[in-house]
């Protein structure tokens, strides 16, 4: 170790960076605000009506049933956003899947067996989802059309397709393994949350463990530097896209294989959850930052209060107010931080 | 105008009359230039007398309409600043071009992450690689880091030009192009950042640095090359020349 006066990178590190554990807690609010949520609805729980909201396995099952569909959207939105990007066709992207998903199974079951033919589905609904994802990266990387402005267009034409393909109205499924994966259970667990879990443990890993993720971070940052150091930043941004997408279709396939029937209307709600999930887990819409395991928790936020409202009976309009509330304050939260933490 | 007489080795980089014209503009009218391994050129010149397109024509920005660039005596001819970097010719951008969010090895590697395999299968971006790289980078720098995961966003302007000089080393950089590298800095930054200019000098890489501060030039160069509207104004060896001297090159007269 040379002598500080030759240390550039101690110099004035004082000045600038945050105190660690500050760092810490910032990486963790969202699991933070999950516990406080928790303990609150636990609380008002035992003293209403003497039960516990925790406690009881069928409101924990609830809640991560109630959290898969709008966390596989979040999923990928997350690294959209953290790319300083959005995503606003997921929802119908997620609705045209599963419509055709449906749509699929049926016409497959006429000449195959259950299981094939639920295979037959699952790949069609995932296939539709990847045109509009290739569609909206075309827009944004080639055209130059500002994310927004694109998945805007393309929630437009998804929405459009898909009440189109389901004639304005929900497609019954009869395969039994199809309703076998969105209602079945194995070691006790939901097989859609199995299923979910291991898209999540993928989905970390590609964010924090491959090049694909630490260039969605760098082009979040500043496309000039991921451009100058050589990464093909318009074909990276037409795989995110294509991800998004992708997520959105495993979303409506899933929830064909649910409720047994693909609407178009499926993901409807979802966008708004599904970004204020990303929001509330850390990331920040400027681009540059979020993870996987935040947005984990953000969609948990999220569905917790949505399960919790109604649990101790308050009307369920209180939950937009609620999640409102809850992404402006997890957006003044990230704009602290970003003080604090002395970002340009 | 005084030649200069050069150092004996081979020059490193040999530009020789190159051309640029922009549309009416005559940005560049024949201007030659050596660059010898271990040595430091200032290139001085008043506002658009052509200093930053004769480095971007180095880069590979773009390409010279007439001359040639030698690189150890063989022509090259670079059609991005990819190829550039490839053949080991980096230029240290003003804005710096480092990604705020990633660590100091992040940033060494982006677009080139070294991987490894967790648990012999699964490939893996090997961040410990990265952090010792980091480290050994920066400590060749003189420069001692102690938060190897911090984000360079969090760092001052004369570190993060560290950090991106540091690249240029890692990969073994040997031409260096600086534009105007001490401009958005404050005073002391200002001497870090010679200092690490001395530091690539020592290393024998060649180092080019455009600067409108000639208390900078006269710190760090063996040699000033000032431009005027395009064409050479004059070359002088630092040791043989003053200020006044300087000035009057680059105004004319
Ligand atoms: N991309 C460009 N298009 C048109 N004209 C340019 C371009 N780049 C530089 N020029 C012109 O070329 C001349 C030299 O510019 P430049 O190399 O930037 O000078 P300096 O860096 O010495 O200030 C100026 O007249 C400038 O306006
Ligand atoms: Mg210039």
């Amino acid at each position: 170790m040379s002598a500080p006066s030759t240390s550039l990178l101690r110099a004035n590190r004082h000045s600038k960076a945050p105190h660690p554990w500050l760092v810490r807690l910032a990486a963790l609010r969202a699991w933070l605000f999950l516990a406080l949520l928790l303990v609150t609805f636990e609380v008002w729980a035992r003293a209403s009506y003497g039960v516990s909201f925790v406690l009881s396995s069928y409101n924990a099952q609830s809640i991560a049933v109630f959290a898969v569909a709008p966390l596989l959207l979040a999923l990928g939105e997350t690294f959209v956003i953290i790319a300083g990007g959005i995503d606003l066709s997921v929802g119908f992207v997620m609705g045209l899947s599963a419509v055709l998903a449906a749509h699929a199974t049926n016409a497959a079951d006429s000449s195959l067996p259950p299981l094939p033919a639920m295979l037959v589905g699952i790949a069609a609904g995932l296939a539709v989802a990847l045109v509009p994802g290739a569609i909206n990266g075309w827009l944004i990387s080639k055209l130059k059309v500002p994310p927004f402005i694109g998945t805007l267009g393309m929630f437009g034409v998804a929405r459009g397709t898909a009440f189109l393909l389901a004639k304005g109205t929900t497609v019954p499924v009869t395969n039994d393994w199809f309703a076998a994966l969105g209602n079945g259970r194995l070691l006790g667990i939901p097989v859609v949350v199995l299923v979910t879990a291991v898209f999540v443990l993928f989905m970390h890993y590609l964010l924090g463990q491959s090049r694909f993720g630490q260039h969605t971070y760098a082009v979040g940052a500043s496309e000039q530097a991921a451009l100058r150091a050589g990464i093909g930043v318009g074909r990276l941004t037409r795989r995110l896209y294509l991800l998004s997408a992708l997520c959105a279709g495993l979303g409506g396939v899933l929830y064909t294989a649910r409720f047994t029937a693909g609407a178009a209307q499926a993901g409807e709600p979802l966008l708004l959850d599904s970004i204020a999930a990303v929001v509330i887990g850390g990331a920040s819409l400027f681009g540059g930052s979020g993870t996987i395991l935040g947005t984990v928790a953000g969609s948990l936020v999220i569905a917790v209060i949505q399960y919790g409202l109604v649990f101790i009976d308050v009307e369920p309009f209180w939950q937009f107010v609620a999640v409102g509330v809850v992404i402006i304050i997890s957006v003044l939260v990230d704009q602290t931080q970003r003080k604090l933490g002395g970002e340009r | 105008m005084s030649a200069v007489p050069s150092p004996s080795s081979q020059p490193l980089l040999d530009v020789r009359g190159v051309y640029k014209r922009f549309g009416g503009v005559e940005a560049l009218k024949g201007v030659s230039l050596e660059l010898h391994p271990g040595e430091v050129v200032a290139l001085a010149g008043d506002n658009g007398a052509g200093k930053s397109t004769l480095t971007k024509m180095i880069s590979g920005v773009y390409p010279a309409d007439d001359g040639e660039i030698r690189l150890d005596g063989q022509a090259v001819r670079f059609s991005t600043p990819e190829a550039a970097r490839v053949a080991g010719i980096e230029t240290i951008y003003q804005d710096l071009a480092l990604a705020d969010n990633l660590s100091i090895g992040a940033n060494i590697f982006l677009g080139r992450e070294p991987m490894r395999r967790a648990f012999g299968v699964l490939p893996v971006l090997d961040r410990r690689a990265m952090a010792q790289a980091a480290k050994e980078t920066m400590s060749r720098l003189d420069f001692h880091v102690d938060r190897l995961e911090a984000p360079v966003g969090r760092f001052s302007g004369g570190q993060r030009q560290a950090v991106a000089i540091g690249r240029a080393m890692y990969w073994n950089a040997r031409v260096i192009l600086m534009d105007e590298p001490t401009a958005a800095l404050g005073v002391p930054e200002q001497r870090k950042v010679l200092t690490l200019i001395r530091n690539l000098k020592a290393q024998g890489r060649g180092v080019i640095f455009i600067s409108h501060n000639l208390q900078d030039i006269f710190a760090v160069s063996d040699r000033i090359v000032v431009l005027r509207r395009g064409s050479l104004a004059g070359e002088r060896l630092i040791a043989q020349t003053t200020h006044d001297e300087v000035v009057k090159l680059m105004i004319g007269g």
